[in-house]
């Protein structure tokens, strides 16, 4: 059995950073067109509500194949600095995102 | 010296005051002709502390050390540095600490600069009079604004736009030290001054105000962005770095929420029909870009001290705990907050915690899509309180079982290993932004105070 492709072995880099203290946002730089495209069709708004239980209707995503690039805004989930923010930069939270594996819906 | 046909050059030696970069590189821009220099002192970025309590992320002396270098550079070329968000969120403090640190450095180094500061903080009292007057609106995802929350926050910054700034360099300020300002403020500036037009202006100024970030290299240093009349050229000042049409274009990405439109205080900057070009192997040039004036509105910030914090730190190598750390976490908050409630009469009401298991599931919780089990495991209790000899308190009660605490078939009791004696640390008290909103404003400069400071001429 081989090991599944993610979305993050498509890219360059995945990458997430707060968008002032009240959004996070967070970018997939894929490799080529192809994967791109893959990653264009996997990533949607019920996607990324489901890893980071949050409402799709909050969910913002950008496609840019100028850049072979998908990037995704949230308002963040928990409030910056607060007693429960495990993340204060939230630069570590691209990790979901990065593991989805990267094939075609069915 | 300014560019040929009316181009201003902005140079942008970092993306923040006290990080540091080369003295050859602010040479660089120099020698290239620069015509003002940009450099943001803030951001919301590392979280409410700042701006809750009026201090600084950046130590004093990485402070002055960057300022030494930018104030020789202005006063040789004779050209102006415009320094924003000082003290990192902007507060009256934050521009008192700036604009004493700038004196020390003149005074020193024999500089004859005149100082403007332009004061950025907003009373209660104001910004609770423009919301009875219907003039505040809340930004997505926050809701309408009510008094109470602004009377809660111990500082309330309102965001300023380019118009201050320019209004103090008209004045003849050579050094513009910046209350809270947009980071683009503070670069599209002389431009617009100069009577450049917006869109090329307010995209030159997002795509330095990170400095070497929309580089190849973004550690290299910074950058330098020759506005005019059609677009703009950008180029690291680090001859070994590149700018690429792919590294500045997806500058536009980095800590956005919308990479193609981005509200400045006097309309929107919209990039969507931007086209970005390599002139050669660093150089890239922009056209395209385009600004819509709307509503003059002023970005507010305010934060509030939601508790005090204590934090308490251990470590746990134990296999069998550490192949049972579900059932240890459940044994730990049950005779936990079954002590609070023994020993002090607290309940969970009167007190929050957070416990986190670094080496775990610290940092994503149920998000995280890994399963692998941990080699050790730390520990991190916060505990918040009303005040901080109640969460002190409280983080003791949990002493004894951050130290002992078996699991719940353990026969015997583990040592684990705390991080340092004493085990408690006493956060001070702890903040959260509480605004989200923005001002109609009724000139573009209303909210905003400065001061001229002549310059001295030193013997």
């Amino acid at each position: 059995m081989t090991e599944q492709r993610t979305l993050g072995d498509l890219a360059l880099e995945v990458r997430s950073k707060n968008a002032g203290p009240f959004w996070v946002t967070m970018e997939l730089f894929l490799r080529d067109e192809a994967g791109y495209a893959l990653a264009a069709e996997i990533v949607d708004e019920d996607l990324v509500a489901s890893l980071h239980e949050v409402r799709a209707q909050d969910v913002q995503i950008f496609r840019i194949p100028a850049l072979n690039v998908v990037k995704i805004s949230f308002p963040r989930p928990v409030p910056q600095g607060g007693l429960h923010d495990r993340d204060v930069h939230a630069g570590q939270h691209h990790v979901p995102l990065a593991s989805v594996p990267a094939h075609p819906r069915g | 010296m300014s560019a040929p046909d009316g181009a201003v050059r902005v140079l942008t030696p970092t993306g923040m005051l006290g990080a540091g970069f080369t003295e050859s590189s602010v040479d660089r821009g120099l020698e290239l002709g620069a015509d003002v220099i940009a450099v943001d002192g803030g951001s919301t970025d590392s979280g409410p502390h700042y701006l809750g309590s009026g201090t600084a992320k950046t130590t004093a002396a990485a402070v002055a050390r960057d300022l030494r270098i930018l104030l020789r550079a202005a006063a040789r070329a004779r050209i102006p540095l415009i320094v924003g968000s000082c003290g990192t969120s902007g507060t009256d403090s934050g521009v008192t600490w700036v604009a004493g640190i700038v004196e020390d450095v003149l005074r020193e180094e024999k500089l004859d600069l005149s100082v403007a500061t332009i004061f950025s903080e907003q009373t209660a009292d104001f910004v609770k009079t423009r919301l009875r007057d219907r003039a505040v609106h809340p930004l997505a995802p926050s809701s309408a604004l009510d008094e109470s929350t602004v009377d809660e926050c111990t500082h309330i910054v309102g965001m300023m736009g380019h118009e201050p700034i320019v209004e103090a360099l008209r004045a003849g300020a050579d050094v513009v030290l910046a209350g809270r300002a947009t980071d683009t403020a503070l670069a599209a500036a002389v431009p617009l001054m100069r009577g450049l037009p917006a869109g090329p202006a307010w995209h030159a100024a997002k795509i330095v105000e990170c400095g070497g970030q929309c580089t190849t290299n973004p550690r290299a240093g910074g950058v330098l962005a020759t506005i005019d009349r059609t677009g703009f050229t950008i180029e690291p000042l680090d001859p070994e770095a590149a700018c690429t049409p792919i590294s500045v274009a997806a500058h536009m990405l980095y800590e956005t929420v919308n990479p193609f439109v981005m509200r400045e205080p006097a309309g929107e900057l919209d990039v969507t029909d931007a086209v970005y070009t390599a002139l050669d192997a660093r150089r890239v040039r922009v056209e395209g870009s385009r600004f819509h004036p709307a509503r003059h509105t002023i970005k507010l910030e305010g934060a509030r001290i939601t508790g005090y914090e204590t934090m308490s730190f251990t470590a746990i190598r134990d296999e069998h705990i550490l192949a049972n750390i579900e059932e240890w976490t459940d044994l730990f908050v049950k005779v936990f907050t079954g002590r609070v409630a023994q020993t002090l009469g607290l309940d969970t009401a009167d007190y929050a915690f957070d416990l986190r298991r670094y080496g775990y599931d610290a940092i994503l919780g149920s998000l995280d899509p890994a399963t692998r089990p941990p080699r050790e495991v730390g520990v991190m209790l916060l505990v918040r309180a009303a005040t901080q000899e109640l969460a002190t308190a409280v983080a003791k009660v949990a002493n004894p079982l951050m130290l002992h605490l078996p699991t719940p078939d353990m026969d015997y009791l583990p040592s684990l290993a705390f991080a340092t004696s004493p085990a408690e640390t006493e956060r001070g008290a702890v903040y959260e932004f509480a605004l989200h909103h923005v001002v109609d404003t009724r000139t573009p400069t209303e909210m905003f105070r400065t001061e001229h400071r002549k310059a001295v001429t030193h013997d």
